[in-house]
């Protein structure tokens, strides 16, 4: 059965704790329905935790936001139990097309090697995505959302920290040990603490039209600049699931965005893309100005701050709902402990500090393509357009063009989670990194790596059988123990170990050796958010201990 | 290490090469190949320490007339 998302209204209803005599408390609560609160709650409703998710709406993401969702984001939806529906429903992609006038400049691939599960990207609506991620809330009994729940106010002390709720019936208060603020780029909460996000607009102005139609472009990233039917500016071309296409036309400083939004404005640019014959229907419009900008810090006490809330990037490169997504994941396991006990509170220290370090990395990328696609200057314009005169028979020059650099997750080099190599190892597993994926065949067949990474800590070990599984002993945390060994080596065949035992794993293609540069005996250690945080080259479990200290917060 | 001292066998004929693939060009065209000699060259240096030798050697003692299109952004 098809689910209009965008028709969805969820209702108001009146909880117990309006009627309270003092305030209810809650261990944890998140603010915004969005794709980065949705997250958060399902993250850690998933590490057994309970979580009070308020919205001040009663609906999904209104008309068409985000559409590209990064491969990093569908692992970790995968995690989240809800990544399969989103691929299903998305238009995937990873081929990247640039244009300058009427010739082709170059192509890109963004995933040029096999062995992945998860595409580069796919495109779906925003809509879908928030809908697909509350269904999977929904069913987590965890989780308790209420709509149209404003938070007008918020307090802090050294003990928890005081909300204000309006509601179609009137306000109530609540208290929480720890407050989420996903409230997105407006933040409420920020501006209740008087706090702020700060950088750069860009001078420039953008049509966005979702137009509905039949046509036969490649599902593929296409990007014109100074084509011949919008002379002088940029143009951006995406496929969404529903015959549904997504073009953002570059409009300059000066255009009205009152006026650029009228239909009889939009549809003669539409139809000078699409040429005189082709049958459209516009479905949303928009136009936008683009900044970029971050909150000093993520962490204020008992506050978090993620998503757009803390941080704000131009669309190009999709680093806005992808970062953010970035952002819970790797607060709700954090929290999770904290609250649980198992942690001190200085963990979440942590959050902010590798969050901060991710969003400038983000900001950084995000500004450099949206100078290159809105020069600031007379000499920035002459580079853009003799890079791109020169990306037609030279190769440097083709590296030079910037698009939009597509996001991809950070690596947490200089964590101080992180336990830094003792040994040498080669590849891109370092410290910090997300973890690869790779074919692998377990119990019920083929099957991908990252299935068997993540939620809890876990042990990746790798050996040339499955006679010696690692025997973690007595560790402060539950750890889940994964054995890699090569093709027709997991004796009795791979099975996956009911808890305190090991799941064995055959390395299908050799692939997962070869991407964490592994030999008989190397050993990671991975968070719950599948991100590495030590290695060896022997497991030892003295040193496994130590490291789990550290990437708890026990130990610096 | 940025090379400052004389390295172009013929100054002249270089200077007058120079100057001729300007010959008749408005000031946006001249620009314009201005600014793609500077990415050949910078490209076939490569030296990322030599290039940034050479920007900061170029910008020293220049003090700013104009104002780039940034606003700052404040939420
Ligand atoms: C045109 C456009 C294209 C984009 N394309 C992409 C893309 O392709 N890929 C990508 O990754 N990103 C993209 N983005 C960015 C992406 O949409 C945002 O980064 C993302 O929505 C941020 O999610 P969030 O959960 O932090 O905030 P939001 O989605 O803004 O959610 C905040 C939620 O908080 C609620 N709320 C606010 N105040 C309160 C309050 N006081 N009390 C209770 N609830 C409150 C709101 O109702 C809302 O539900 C795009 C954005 C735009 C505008």
């Amino acid at each position: 059965m098809q689910v209009d998302y965008q028709a969805l209204r969820f209702d108001y209803r009146r909880c117990a704790d309006q009627s309270a005599a003092v305030p209810a408390r809650h261990p944890v609560i998140v603010v915004g329905a969005g794709p980065v609160g949705l997250a958060t709650a399902i993250d850690l409703a998933q590490q057994g935790q309970r979580v009070l998710l308020l919205d001040d709406d009663e609906a999904l993401s209104h008309g068409s936001r985000a559409i590209c969702f990064a491969k990093r984001t569908l692992e970790v939806f995968d995690r989240l139990g809800c990544g399969e529906r989103m691929v299903e429903k998305g238009v995937t992609w990873n081929l990247g097309r640039v244009f300058h006038r009427e010739e082709p400049v170059y192509g890109f691939n963004l995933l040029p090697e096999g062995g992945h599960q998860r595409p580069a990207f796919v495109n779906l609506q925003q809509y879908y995505l928030e809908g697909f991620l509350l269904d999977r809330a929904q069913a987590l009994p965890e989780i308790e959302i209420r709509w149209r729940s404003r938070v007008t106010a918020v307090a802090q002390a050294d003990d928890g920290v005081t909300l204000t709720v309006e509601t179609p019936e009137g306000e109530y208060r609540l208290l929480a040990d720890y407050l989420v603020a996903a409230d997105g780029s407006r933040s409420p909460i920020r501006r209740a603490l008087g706090l702020e996000s700060r950088g750069r607009t860009f001078r420039d102005r953008f049509l966005i039209a979702d137009v509905r139609m039949e046509a036969d472009f490649p599902a593929e990233r296409w990007f014109w600049f100074d084509p011949p039917f919008h002379r002088n500016q940029s143009v951006l071309l995406h496929q969404q699931p529903d015959g549904v296409w997504r073009i953002d036309f570059q409009l300059g400083w000066d255009a009205d965005p009152v006026a650029e939004r009228q239909p009889d404005k939009v549809i003669p640019r539409v139809r000078a893309l699409l040429g005189p014959d082709v049958p459209f229907e516009l479905e949303w419009v928009s136009i936008y100005t683009f900044s970029c900008l971050r909150m000093e810090r993520f962490r204020h006490g008992r506050v978090l701050f993620a998503g757009d809330s803390a941080h704000g990037v131009s669309p190009f490169g999709a680093r806005g709902a992808n970062s953010g997504v970035q952002d819970a994941e790797n607060l709700a396991w954090k929290l999770a402990l904290v609250l649980r006990g198992a942690a001190p509170d200085s963990l979440l220290d942590s959050y902010d500090a590798e969050r901060v370090a991710a969003a400038d990395e983000n900001i950084l990328n995000s500004t450099r393509s949206t100078d290159f696609i809105t020069p600031k200057n007379e000499a920035s314009r002459a580079f853009r357009d003799a890079t791109l005169a020169l990306a037609r028979d030279c190769a440097f020059a083709r590296r030079l063009v910037n698009s939009g650099r597509l996001s991809l997750p950070s690596t947490y080099a200089a964590s101080p989670l992180n336990t830094p190599d003792a040994e040498a190892f080669a590849g891109a597993m370092v410290p910090g990194a997300p973890a690869l994926d790779a074919p692998v065949r377990a119990a019920g067949g083929a099957d991908w790596l990252l299935r068997y990474l993540g939620n809890a800590f876990t042990l990746l070990h790798f050996s040339d059988d499955a006679a010696s599984p690692p025997a973690p002993g007595d560790l402060p945390l539950p750890v889940r123990a994964v054995l890699v060994v090569p093709p027709g080596a997991a004796a009795g065949g791979p099975h996956e170990g009911v808890p305190g035992t090991v799941t064995v794993l055959e390395d299908a293609d050799g692939l997962a050796r070869q991407r964490y540069d592994a030999r008989p005996g190397t050993t990671y250690l991975l968070r719950p958010d599948q991100h590495v945080c030590a290695r060896w080259r022997r497991f030892d479990p003295a040193a496994v201990r130590a490291a789990l200290e550290r990437a708890t917060g026990k130990r610096a | 290490m940025l090379n400052t001292e004389p390295n172009i066998a013929a100054p002249d004929d270089f200077y007058e090469a120079l100057l001729a693939i300007h010959q008749d060009l408005l000031p946006a065209q001249s620009r314009l190949v201005d600014a793609k000699l500077i990415l050949l060259l910078s490209n076939h240096i490569g030296d990322p320490e030599v290039l940034r030798q050479a920007m900061a050697k170029a910008r020293e003692g220049i003090v700013p007339a104009g104002q780039d299109a940034i606003l700052a952004a404040r939420a």
